[in-house]
C-alpha cells in the first residue's frame, strides 16, 4: 500500500501507545488501555512494566489478554502476587507511575463515569462499576484516560462520579488529545490527523477550549500499524 | 470433610445466607455455583469483587436477594445482561446492590480474615461511591491525623471456592492468580473448596496458597469445575464461551432455556466427582 490508511479506534490505541515511556511501571486496565499498553511494549517501550489487578506484575503476553485474570498475563508475569497485595503494596504505596484507565464518561474536570447514566437508583443503563479505577485514579503518578468521544461521552458533569480526574495527565480519543490546564479543565491539544476541531466540538457536551499549541497527531507508522494489526488477531488465544 | 458437591452445598448454604463465591478470572466456582442453583436456594446476599457470567447465572436465576460487589462484567466483552435486567427492569426479581472499589473490597476481606472490625486504606476519596453505603467512613490517624478511609469488615456466612487440588486429609493448594481466595476463605464462617483432584500428597510448589483442612468446612473433586473459567496446570480459559454468554444471555427466554439444558436439566450424579 502506497499511503497508509487506519481506523479511528487504530489511531486511538497508537496514540494512547505512546504517551507511555519506556521506564514507566503502568497499571492495565483491561479493553482499550490494554491494547495500547501491549502495542507500546512492542515498538518503543520495550521496557515497560504491566501491572493487572489481578495481581500480575511485569507481565509480558504473547497474546493480548481477553481479562485482566488471562493465565497467559500469570505465566510471563515476574511476579504473581495476591489481590490485596497489588492494591496495597503496590498501587496504594505509590509504587506505579501511570494509571490507564478506560471509562462510559468523561467530564470537563476529567472525572469519570463507569457506575451509571441515570439516577442511581433507577439507572437507564446499569454499566460494571468502578473496579480498581478509583484507588488507580488517586494513586498513580500521573492518569492516561483512553475513550470514544462523542457527547454522550463527553459530558459537562458526570452522572456519577466513580473516580477523580485530578490526575488525569493525558485523554486520547479517537478524534485527538486532551490535556488539563492549570485549573484543571480538559483542553483540545491535538488533533487525528484528517479531524477538524468543529469535529471535535460537536463531540464534546460542553464548550471545548481549544490550546493556542492545537498540533497535529503523527499518522501511525507502518511498524504501529502492523503491531497492533497483529496483536488484536491474537486476542484471547492460548500460547 | 471430602464430601460430594450436593452435600457439601446442602449443608454450608441455607436460604438467606451471606455467601461469596470467590475468583477472580481465574479458579471461578461455576460448579459450585451450578449446584446452588440446582437446589434452589433463594435470598442470598452474594458477595464477589468481580461478578461475572457466574453471578449473571445465579442473578438471573432469581437465587439472589442482594449483590455485594465492585465490578460487574463480561471481561473483553462488555456487560452481564442479566445482572442489568435485574438492576434496571427488576427481572426475576429485584436486586439491591452494595458497591465498592476493588480495593475496598480486598481490604473489607482482609479485616474479616484478621478478625477486626475495619480495615484502612487510602480510598474512595471524593467519589460519590461512599454516599451509598453505610460500610465506608472517614477516619483520621491517630498517629499523624491524616484522613483515611474505614471500609467495615466483610464475613460470609460461607465462601466458596475452586482450587487446583487437596489431599486426602483435605489440605488444599491453589496457585496461578490466587486473587482474594485466602482472604475470603479465612473471612468466612464456613469455607467449601471444589477441587480438580484429590491426590495422595500436595507436592510443595512456589507461590502456592496452601489452606489447612482445618480452616475448611467441606472438600470436593469436581474436575473441570471452574469451567469457563479455568484452573492454572489443568485448564485454559474458555475465551470463546465468555464471547458466546453474550448473545445466549441478552434475551430472557433463550438464557432460561440454556439454564436448563446447561445446568438444571444435569442430576447432580451426571456430574463428574460427585461420589468422592
Amino acid at each position: 500500500m502506497s499511503s497508509l490508511s487506519w481506523t479511528p479506534n487504530e489511531i486511538m490505541t497508537i496514540a494512547a501507545a505512546r504517551q507511555l515511556a519506556d521506564a514507566d511501571v503502568c497499571f492495565v486496565g483491561i479493553g482499550l488501555p490494554s491494547t495500547a499498553a501491549n502495542v507500546a511494549r512492542r515498538t518503543h517501550a520495550p521496557n515497560l512494566v504491566l501491572i493487572y489487578e489481578s495481581g500480575t506484575i511485569g507481565a509480558k503476553p504473547r497474546t493480548l489478554p481477553l481479562s485482566i485474570g488471562d493465565g497467559e498475563l500469570a505465566t510471563t508475569a515476574d511476579a504473581v502476587v495476591s489481590v490485596p497485595e497489588i492494591f496495597n503494596y503496590w498501587l496504594q504505596a505509590g509504587r506505579v507511575d501511570v494509571g490507564f484507565l478506560g471509562a462510559a464518561e468523561i467530564d470537563r474536570g476529567g472525572d469519570i463515569n463507569t457506575t451509571v447514566i441515570g439516577p442511581y437508583d433507577h439507572p437507564q443503563v446499569r454499566l460494571p462499576g468502578a473496579g480498581g479505577a478509583p484507588e488507580i485514579a488517586a494513586s498513580c503518578g500521573r492518569v492516561i484516560v483512553v475513550i470514544r468521544q462523542s457527547a454522550r461521552t463527553f459530558v459537562d458533569r458526570v452522572a456519577f462520579r466513580t473516580s477523580l480526574g485530578e490526575r488525569v495527565s493525558t485523554v486520547i480519543t479517537d478524534l485527538g488529545e486532551l490535556r488539563p490546564n492549570p485549573a484543571g479543565e480538559l483542553l483540545l491539544t491535538r488533533v487525528h490527523p484528517g479531524v477538524d476541531v468543529a469535529t471535535v466540538r460537536a463531540a464534546t457536551g460542553w464548550g471545548l477550549t481549544v490550546s493556542d499549541a492545537l498540533d497535529e497527531t503523527a499518522p501511525p507508522t507502518t511498524e504501529e500499524l502492523e503491531v497492533l494489526r497483529k496483536l488484536e488477531l491474537t486476542q484471547g488465544q492460548v500460547v | 470433610m471430602i464430601t460430594s458437591l450436593a452435600e457439601a452445598i446442602k449443608a454450608n448454604v441455607k436460604d438467606g445466607d451471606t455467601v461469596a463465591l470467590e475468583g477472580f478470572t481465574h479458579l471461578i466456582p461455576f460448579a459450585a455455583g451450578h449446584e446452588i442453583i440446582r437446589q434452589g436456594r433463594r435470598d442470598l446476599t452474594l458477595v464477589r469483587m468481580t461478578p461475572d457470567v457466574l453471578y449473571d447465572q445465579l442473578i438471573g436465576m432469581g437465587v439472589a436477594r442482594k449483590l455485594i460487589f465492585s465490578w460487574g462484567g463480561n471481561p473483553g466483552v462488555g456487560s452481564l445482561h442479566r445482572f442489568r435486567d435485574a438492576v434496571e427492569h427488576d427481572w426475576p426479581q429485584p436486586l439491591e446492590l452494595e458497591e465498592h472499589s476493588h480495593a475496598g473490597m480486598a481490604n473489607r476481606y482482609v479485616a474479616g480474615a484478621s478478625g477486626l472490625p475495619f480495615a484502612v486504606l487510602r480510598g474512595y476519596s471524593g467519589t460519590d461511591l461512599p454516599a451509598h453505603t453505610k460500610n465506608v467512613a472517614r477516619i483520621a490517624c491517630p498517629f499523624t491525623g491524616e484522613m483515611l478511609t474505614a471500609v467495615a469488615a466483610l464475613q460470609p456466612d460461607v465462601t466458596i471456592i475452586h482450587a487446583q487440588r487437596a489431599d486426602r486429609q483435605g489440605n488444599v493448594q491453589l496457585w496461578g492468580i490466587t486473587g482474594v481466595q485466602r482472604e475470603a476463605v479465612l473471612a468466612a464462617e464456613r469455607a467449601v473448596v471444589t477441587v480438580e483432584e484429590i491426590v495422595d500428597r500436595l507436592e510443595p510448589l512456589p507461590g502456592a496458597v496452601v489452606l489447612p483442612a482445618w480452616v475448611l468446612s467441606a472438600v470436593v473433586e469436581v474436575p473441570g469445575g471452574a469451567h469457563p473459567s479455568y484452573a492454572h496446570g489443568y485448564s485454559t480459559r474458555d475465551n470463546a464461551f465468555y464471547q458466546a454468554w453474550d448473545s445466549i444471555s441478552r434475551d430472557r427466554s433463550q438464557f432460561l432455556s440454556w439454564m436448563q439444558d446447561q445446568v438444571l436439566g444435569v442430576a447432580d450424579s451426571q456430574l463428574e466427582g460427585s461420589s468422592a
